[in-house]
This record gives C-alpha cells, sequence and structure tokens, in this order.
C-alpha cells in the first residue's frame, strides 16, 4: 500500500502548494488592487484612523484629531465651531473631505505629502505610523473674530489681506456650520449633518470669500480709475471728467444713469476725485467708452481677474468679459454686466493700491510642521503677482480712496487717528432682490497693514448707494481696527 | 531489517519533543503578549495562570506520550500546540476588539474546549494500548459515523446555521457532529477496506488500460456516494460532503492502488455538484460569489469573502501586528475565516508559516502511514492524515479564493468545541499509531497479535511484501 500513499501525498503536497500560491497572490501581488477598492472599508478605516496633523491658528487648534477608543482611533474636532468652518472645511467618514484645508491640504494633513518622505522613511524602519503635518495659518484670530462679529447674521463674505505679503488675516464667510456633527464617528449623525448642511439652500459649506462671484458694483470704479490714470487718459485726481445724470449709451437706446438722477457736478462735468467719493455713475461710465473693454480688461487682469489661484484651496477665478461692445464697457466700467468678482479678487485689488501697485500672490499657510514641530516649510518669501500700477498711480488712487472715506460715501469706515482709504459698492444682480452691499479699503493709508473686502449679500438698498456705506463699510472699520490694535 | 541496531539505540526522541514543544508554547505565549500589548499596552493580567494552564496542557500529552507512546512522532504535538495557541491568541484578540471580557470571551470557552480536548486525547492514549483494537469496531464505526452524519436532520436536534443543517443543539451546547463522524468513518473504512480490498483491486475488465470493477464491486462506493447526496441535499453543505467523500475514495485508492476509482469517484461527485448547482440557489449564489465577490451586487449579499480577502491583503507580506489590524470586520473572523484574521495581522509570512505548519502535520502523518506495519493502521493514518489535509484545503481554499467557499473549520484553530474535539483525538490516534510505526520491531508487544480478532491480519502482512 505505500505506493499509493505516496502518491497521495503527493496530492496533499499539490493541494497545499495551491493554497500557498492562494496566499501570496492576495497578500502580495494583488495587494494594490484589493487595497484600493472603493468598498474596502479597511483602506479607508487606515486613512481615518492616523494621526492627522493640526490646522493652528494664533497658536489654537482650530481643526485637531484627539485619540479615541473606537475603531478609528482619531475623531476629527473643530474647537471653534462654525468660525473657522469655510476655512477647514470638514473630514468626516461619511462624506470624505471635499472642503476647505482639509480637501486641498490633505497630503500634507494626512502625512502622504512628498514633503514629508523622508519622515515617512524613517516611520517604515521605526514602524511608527506617519502623523500628518501640522498647518499653522496665516489668519489672525482677532480679525476673525471681528469680521464674524461685525457681519453678525447676514449672508456675505469678509477676507482681509496683508498688503505687503498677501497673508489672509481674515477669512469668514457666513452663513456658517458646525463641522464637529459631520466629522463625528455616530454614523447616523454624521449622514444628518451631512443631508443637513448639503441641502441647505444657502450653501453654507460655500466659502464665499473665494468660491463665490458677485458683480463688484462701484467697488470696480477704483480698477476703472486705475486703467484710466495708467493708460494716460487722465494726469491725476483732479482731472475733469464727464458727469451727467444720464450718460446716453451708443449703439442701443438703454441708457447709464446716475443712481439720483442728477449730474455729478455744474455743467454736467466734475473730478475724477470728486466722481469716486460720490461714486458717479455716467463719470466712470464715460471713461469706460473712451477706455474701451480692452483697457478695462487689460488692467483688471493685472490686479489678478482671469487668474486661477490657490491658497491652497481653489479660488474661483474673477472675470471682465473678453470682446465688450461699447455699452457693456460702459457698464462693466461701474462692476455691472458681466463682471464677475470673488471678495478675495477685490481685496487684493485694494491690497495691490496699498503696495504701491504690487499684487502679492494671497495665501493661508504660514507654516508647516511635522507631528514632533519640526518645520517642514516656514512662512514663503512673499510672491508679487503682478504690477497692477505704477506706484504713482497707486498713490493717487489711494489719495482719491482716502476723500471716498473722509468727505464721500465710505464715512463710516473712517477710524479716529487712522487715514483709512475705501470705496463703497452696491451691485445689482437680481431685479427682485436689493443689491449686494460692498466695501473694500485699507489702512493706515501712508503705511498700510491691512487691506479688507466686504460684501454683505442683499444688504443693499436699491437705487442708493448708501448700502454698501451703511452697511458693508462698519465691518470693514472693525476688520481693520481688529487689525490695528 | 536493520532492526538490531535500532534494538540497541532506541530512540524515542522524546527530548526532541520537549525542547520543540517549549519553542511552540513560547512562541505562542509571545503572540499573546504581542496582541495585549498593542491592544492595551499592557501585559496580560492572568498571564501567570493561564500561561501555566497552557503549559501544563501541553507537557501533561508529553509526559503521557514519554509513559504510555514513548515511540511516538515528536513533531505532531509541538505542531498541535501552535496551531491551537494562535487560534486562542486570535480568539482572544477578536473578544478584546469586541469588548467580550474574562468570563463571557470566545476565549474563555475555546480554552475550556482546549483542556476537554486535551484530556480527550490523553486519555485515547491512555486507553487505546494499540489501534488494531479498533478494528473489532469496523461496524460499530460506521453505525457511529452514519448516524453522526445524520443528526443533524433529526427534526428537533438539527439546527440550521448560516444555510447549512450540519449542527444540532443539546441544550445549550451547538454541536457539530460531523466532526465525529469523519473519524468514525475513518475507522470504518480502513477496517472495512482492510478486508476487502482483494476483491476490490483485483476483479474486473480492463478497458483503455484502466482495471475498472465489476458492476457488483460498485455497492460501497455508490454508498458513500448516496450519503455524500444527501448531506448536500438535505444540510446543504458542500464542503462536509465534498470531504467524505473524497476521504474515502482517497482510502478506498490508497486500499486497491486502482486509479479507476479514482476516476469514477470524481464522475458521481461531478455530477452530484452538477445536479446541487442546478437544484439549489444556496449553491449557484456561493459559485456567483466566488467569482466575483468584488461586485456590488454580491457585496450587499455576503461581504465575508471579500472582507476576508481584504484583510488578508492588508496584512501584507509583514502583517499588521496581532493586535493591530481589523480582522473583526469580517463576519466569522474567528472561525470560517480565522485564517484570513491571522493572514492580516501576521501577514504572508505567517500565512506561509501557518500552511507550512500543516503541511509538516500532514508530512508526519504520512510518514506514519507509510511506516506502520499493518494494513489497517496504514488506511486509518492516510485517512486521518488527508481528512485533515483535505478539510484545510475546502476552508482555506475557500477563505483564499481557490474554490467556492463552503463552511468547515480550520482544524486545531477554529471557535467550536466539537472540531476541537474532533481533531485532538485525531492527534492522539496518530500519535498511537506513529508509536507504532516508529517502535523497534521486537518491542511489540506480541499479546496484541493474539489479541486481534481478525486471523486475517496475520496473512495480510505477508501480503504487503
Amino acid at each position: 500500500m505505500n505506493a499509493p500513499i505516496r502518491r497521495i501525498s503527493v496530492l496533499i503536497a499539490a493541494l497545499f502548494t495551491a493554497l500557498l500560491v492562494a496566499a501570496t497572490v492576495v497578500q502580495f501581488a494583488q495587494v494594490k488592487t484589493l487595497g484600493s477598492m472603493a468598498a474596502n472599508k479597511r483602506t479607508l478605516l487606515d486613512n481615518y484612523s492616523r494621526e492627522r496633523g493640526s490646522i493652528i491658528v494664533g497658536g489654537q487648534p482650530i481643526a485637531k484629531s484627539v485619540p479615541v477608543d473606537d475603531q478609528y482611533r482619531f475623531l476629527r474636532t473643530y474647537p471653534q465651531g462654525g468660525l473657522y468652518s469655510q476655512v477647514t472645511g470638514f473630514y468626516s467618514y461619511q462624506v470624505g473631505a471635499p472642503y476647505g484645508l482639509e480637501h486641498a491640504s490633505d497630503d500634507l494633513l494626512s502625512g502622504d505629502s512628498d514633503t514629508l518622505f523622508v519622515r515617512r522613511a524613517t516611520d517604515l524602519l521605526t514602524g511608527r505610523r506617519t502623523a500628518g503635518a501640522t498647518l499653522e495659518l496665516t489668519i489672525d484670530p482677532k480679525a476673525q473674530k471681528a469680521a464674524d462679529d461685525a457681519l453678525g447674521g447676514s449672508k456675505g463674505a469678509v477676507v482681509a489681506l496683508d498688503p505687503k505679503t498677501g497673508a489672509i488675516l481674515a477669512m469668514v464667510s457666513h452663513p456658517q456650520y458646525d463641522p464637529n456633527p459631520i466629522s463625528s464617528h455616530d454614523l447616523t449623525k454624521a449622514a444628518n449633518a451631512w443631508e443637513k448642511l448639503s441641502s441647505d439652500p444657502a450653501k453654507p459649506y460655500l466659502n464665499r470669500t473665494i468660491n463665490q462671484l458677485y458683480p463688484p458694483g462701484s467697488t470696480f470704479k477704483v480698477v476703472t480709475a486705475a486703467a484710466a490714470l495708467e493708460s494716460g487718459l487722465l494726469s491725476d485726481e483732479n482731472s475733469e471728467v464727464p458727469g451727467p445724470a444720464v450718460l446716453d449709451l451708443p449703439l442701443t437706446s438703454a441708457t447709464l444713469p446716475n443712481e439720483n438722477r442728477r449730474p455729478c457736478g455744474p455743467n454736467d462735468k466734475t473730478t475724477l476725485i470728486r466722481a469716486l467719493e460720490i461714486s458717479c455713475n455716467t463719470a466712470f461710465g464715460s471713461l469706460g467708452l473712451e477706455l474701451g473693454g480692452e483697457q478695462l480688461r487689460a488692467q483688471a487682469a493685472k490686479f489678478g481677474f482671469g487668474d486661477s489661484l490657490t491658497i491652497p484651496m481653489r479660488v474661483s477665478t474673477s472675470t471682465v468679459p473678453a470682446d465688450l461692445n461699447a455699452p457693456q464697457a460702459a457698464q462693466s466700467a461701474i462692476g455691472q454686466y458681466e463682471v464677475k468678482s470673488t471678495p478675495l479678487q477685490m481685496a487684493m485689488v485694494a491690497a495691490g493700491i496699498a503696495n504701491q501697485g504690487r499684487v502679492m500672490t494671497p495665501y493661508l499657510i504660514d507654516s508647516v510642521r511635522s507631528a514632533n514641530l519640526d518645520i517642514i516649510e516656514s512662512t514663503p518669501d512673499p510672491v508679487e503677482l503682478s504690477q497692477a500700477t505704477s506706484p504713482e498711480t497707486a498713490s493717487t488712487l489711494t489719495t482719491m480712496m482716502v476723500s471716498v472715506v473722509d468727505n464721500g460715501s465710505g464715512v463710516r469706515a473712517a477710524i479716529p487717528g487712522v487715514e483709512v482709504a475705501g470705496k463703497t459698492g452696491t451691485a445689482q444682480h437680481d431685479p427682485k432682490k436689493p443689491p449686494h452691499a460692498w466695501f473694500i479699503s485699507f489702512a493706515p493709508a501712508g503705511d498700510p497693514q491691512v487691506a479688507v473686502a466686504v460684501v454683505v449679500e442683499d444688504g443693499g438698498v436699491t437705487g442708493s448707494e448708501v448700502g454698501g456705506g451703511r452697511v458693508a463699510a462698519p465691518i470693514a472699520k472693525a476688520v481693520m481696527q481688529a487689525v490695528l490694535q | 531489517m536493520t532492526t538490531t541496531v535500532e534494538q540497541l539505540m532506541p530512540r524515542t526522541r522524546r527530548n526532541a519533543e520537549l525542547l520543540l514543544l517549549i519553542l511552540a508554547i513560547v512562541i505562542v505565549l509571545l503572540a499573546w503578549v504581542t496582541t495585549d500589548l498593542n491592544r492595551n499596552g499592557t501585559v496580560p493580567a492572568n498571564i501567570i495562570p493561564v500561561a501555566g494552564g497552557f503549559t501544563v496542557l501541553a507537557l501533561a500529552v508529553h509526559l503521557v506520550l514519554r509513559w504510555k507512546a514513548a515511540y511516538a512522532d515528536p513533531v505532531l504535538l509541538p505542531i498541535v500546540t501552535v496551531l491551537n495557541g494562535l487560534g486562542l491568541v486570535m480568539i482572544h484578540r477578536l473578544d478584546l476588539a469586541r469588548g467580550k471580557l474574562g468570563t463571557d470571551g470566545d476565549a474563555y470557552r475555546q480554552i475550556i474546549w482546549t483542556a476537554l480536548a486535551v484530556a480527550l486525547a490523553v486519555a485515547v492514549i491512555i486507553v487505546l494500548r494499540d489501534h488494531r483494537l479498533l478494528r473489532r469496531y469496523t461496524y460499530v464505526s460506521m453505525a457511529v459515523g452514519f448516524a453522526l452524519l445524520l443528526l443533524p436532520l433529526v427534526p428537533g436536534l438539527g439546527q440550521t446555521i448560516n444555510g447549512s443543517q450540519i449542527w444540532i443543539s443539546l441544550g445549550p451546547l451547538n454541536f457539530q457532529p460531523g466532526e465525529f463522524a469523519k473519524i468514525a468513518l475513518a475507522i470504518f473504512f480502513a477496517g472495512y477496506l482492510v478486508q476487502t480490498r482483494d476483491v476490490l483491486s483485483l476483479a474486473g475488465k480492463r478497458v483503455l488500460g484502466f482495471t475498472f470493477p465489476r458492476g457488483r464491486d460498485l455497492g460501497p462506493i455508490l454508498v458513500a456516494w448516496l450519503l455524500a447526496v444527501l448531506i448536500l441535499v438535505f444540510q446543504k453543505d458542500l464542503g462536509s460532503a465534498l470531504l467524505f467523500f473524497g476521504l474515502f475514495v482517497a482510502m478506498l485508492y490508497v486500499a486497491t492502488e486502482r486509479v479507476s476509482w479514482i476516476a469514477i469517484g470524481l464522475l458521481l461527485f461531478g455530477l452530484a455538484v452538477a445536479f446541487a448547482l442546478s437544484a439549489f440557489t444556496h449553491f449557484q449564489k456561493r459559485v456567483e460569489l466566488w467569482l466575483d465577490p468584488f461586485s456590488p451586487d454580491n457585496l450587499e449579499r455576503s461581504n465575508q469573502l471579500a472582507n476576508g480577502l481584504w484583510g488578508m491583503a492588508s496584512g501584507g507580506l509583514t502583517g499588521t501586528g496581532l493586535g493591530a489590524g481589523r480582522p473583526w470586520l469580517t463576519s466569522f473572523a474567528e472561525s470560517d475565516f480565522i485564517f484570513s484574521s491571522l493572514g492580516e495581522e501576521l501577514g504572508l509570512f505567517g500565512s506561509v508559516g501557518i500552511i507550512v505548519l500543516y503541511l509538516i502535520f500532514c508530512e508526519r502523518g504520512i510518514r506514519t502511514a507509510l511506516g506502520v506495519r499493518d494494513g489497517f493502521g496504514k488506511l486509518l493514518a492516510v485517512g486521518l492524515t488527508f481528512s485533515v489535509a483535505f478539510q484545510l484545503f475546502i476552508v482555506i481554499g475557500g477563505v483564499t479564493r481557490v474554490i467556492p467557499l463552503t463552511g468547515l473549520t480550520t482544524p486545531f484553530m477554529s471557535l467550536g468545541g466539537s472540531s476541537l474535539l474532533a481533531n485532538w483525538v485525531i492527534v492522539a490516534l496518530l500519535l498511537r499509531i506513529s508509536d507504532q510505526a516508529r517502535r523497534p520491531m521486537p518491542e511489540m508487544p506480541v499479546g496484541i497479535a493474539s489479541d486481534d480478532p481478525a486471523p486475517a491480519e496475520v496473512t495480510q502482512v505477508v501480503r504487503m511484501s
């Protein structure tokens, strides 16, 4: 019987060989394929149970992972609740991380970034799990708080920049939401929170400072003035410009009226500085006609319109349309027609003028630190985005904007003892709704520390420039004060 | 024969066994401590009594072998100790993940079952002085085997768990009688085939180079087949059916040395499977799951196979480390999928290690079959070994997607008392037979031969040549 026993042993060896091959296929050859399957809960849990880096503002975490005793190991928490909700986004086992820094800086926060490569390699040797990097933001918590308080219950956005560096000092978008419930490990709770957030018509998840395009309205007149000065059409703030009650537009029966239906000065004429102070539509409309669409567009582009920026979140591209005809150019010159801008873009306009015509590339991340606080990327050197105007033009525009606050529509932005430059705006967007109220500003005019753009949705009053001045200017003032304190 | 040399220097290898056994215990204890360190950061509080108890159990078997079966194979016991221990560690690890602590834990029950199983094995080694005594009970074994197999079908006793009716419940205990049927049937097949092998192997017609049996000699294989079909139809248990029928065909082949039996067996079983596939959606689903475990529809239906594969893949080469993976995500992680669970945390190296341990176990079983001098012992040893090997192939092949998944336990490792008891009895029988196989000839107790009721035994030894 020994011969068949030996043959049975060969059969057994064959069966075991099949098992060894199968185990090798599953645990070696197919590891990547199996690991990357969407339904593989282990891969998902692996990502979610890693110690994710914190996001820090002014030394305090606005997002951090705290160890918990469940299968996810770390719970993502947002100690400030809604205040930074659009800056951080959320990190949810249910939904993922579709918004904010949690999305844009995921590779750094999770520890997967190539800049952490050396650390990952040493962690592999020591068997430690690579922890994510910590992000320190440029945001000034006082400015953030001031912007949030000042905006109050209104829908809208406030963004503040350091004009000299492009560092973002405040980034507030209303309405806000609490990212904590969506990031909860109670999956039902998380699903309900996400359902509520995603179906909210006010879109609280949207970061209005960078991803909502508004018509900039009269704040865009600063760009038009810059184009007129840069092109040599006008020499300085005292140059004379037309200012009729109503501007006839060529090629069409439509007209461009002043809000108050009155001329901006005697004999239907005024000066450039006066036109900006009182936000004279016909003056800037006629400048638009004289400059033409392409010159407006070119000047806007120098301020950053048309650029795709990442801060590192993707910023929606602000636009001045190409191939404008004369009436469209006139409308565009006062920030209407199809001109669209994010609040950040208009803050960059203010910051560019403040910084002698140099627009700095905006950024949100000040430094990146590894889990044991080694600096991986230190504060970036300021990067110039473009020279939007000459220093002389910037100086002229500053004089004009100071005058807007001192003598014109932006008086509510005035800070005692500080020279503030600003421009109001009231932007039509829907005939059935009140216009958006805008304000852009910077201070101190002599040595600018902060540039701000404020939008209050539906916050203006139709037919009046008072919206921007009354509603938006005080918000800008509060933010500037918070930074300057 | 060179028995004279062996007679002068009988090598029991018991000291080698002791060394290996200590190594086995160290491996298991290290695995346990690692698990608790990874999970809780502490050494288990009850390490002294539990580790001590485990060591005492293993050493008890060792001492009984020194006393009652000094020439038994020295490798079997250490291997089984490692396998049983690693199974316990994984069950304990899953307890920790599920918060089932102390006496609520599955590990607690499994430890008790291990103790009972070891006691049973020791009893078998002590009581059964010679495996040939079992031949007396050939037909008793048949009756017991068949009864055990069909027991789950008795109304009120049978329990359907996971679609297969292979359990019986006795009060609070659920029992898989099939595990014991395996042993009873191996004894029956061995006793029966030793008697009838002449007829089954010599008579017949030659067709195409194969000698095919006469029609009337087909009786036994048809009975076995019918039994397998009954299990298939009424218990919906492809795994058990395959195991029993495979066991019978393999032993038939060893007894008769005729390849034609294997051909007939494959044909018959193929027919049964084809029938089962066309008649029962239960089997169709299993095949679909096997072919594409990752399609959304199939994941909806049952994600355990996919989860087991994902778990093993997440372990990769080196594994997550004991206590650091997520084996509990797979359903039946402590029973059908305990191999996946261990693969996840010990990696491919661990999986290969475990498979190789089983391979060595089977190799020692085969060596025992080759070495033992009587035909009954040969058949019994090869039958028991093959049953372990084949069962392992069916269950691990199922979780690694070599074949469709069918519910069988992983010998020595899976959670479950019946499986542990039965497999420890198999080890005891193999140890007993291997003692006969390795014992120097003249030392063989002469009294046994006269004890033996079957006079055929004597002629058989002659026939072996």
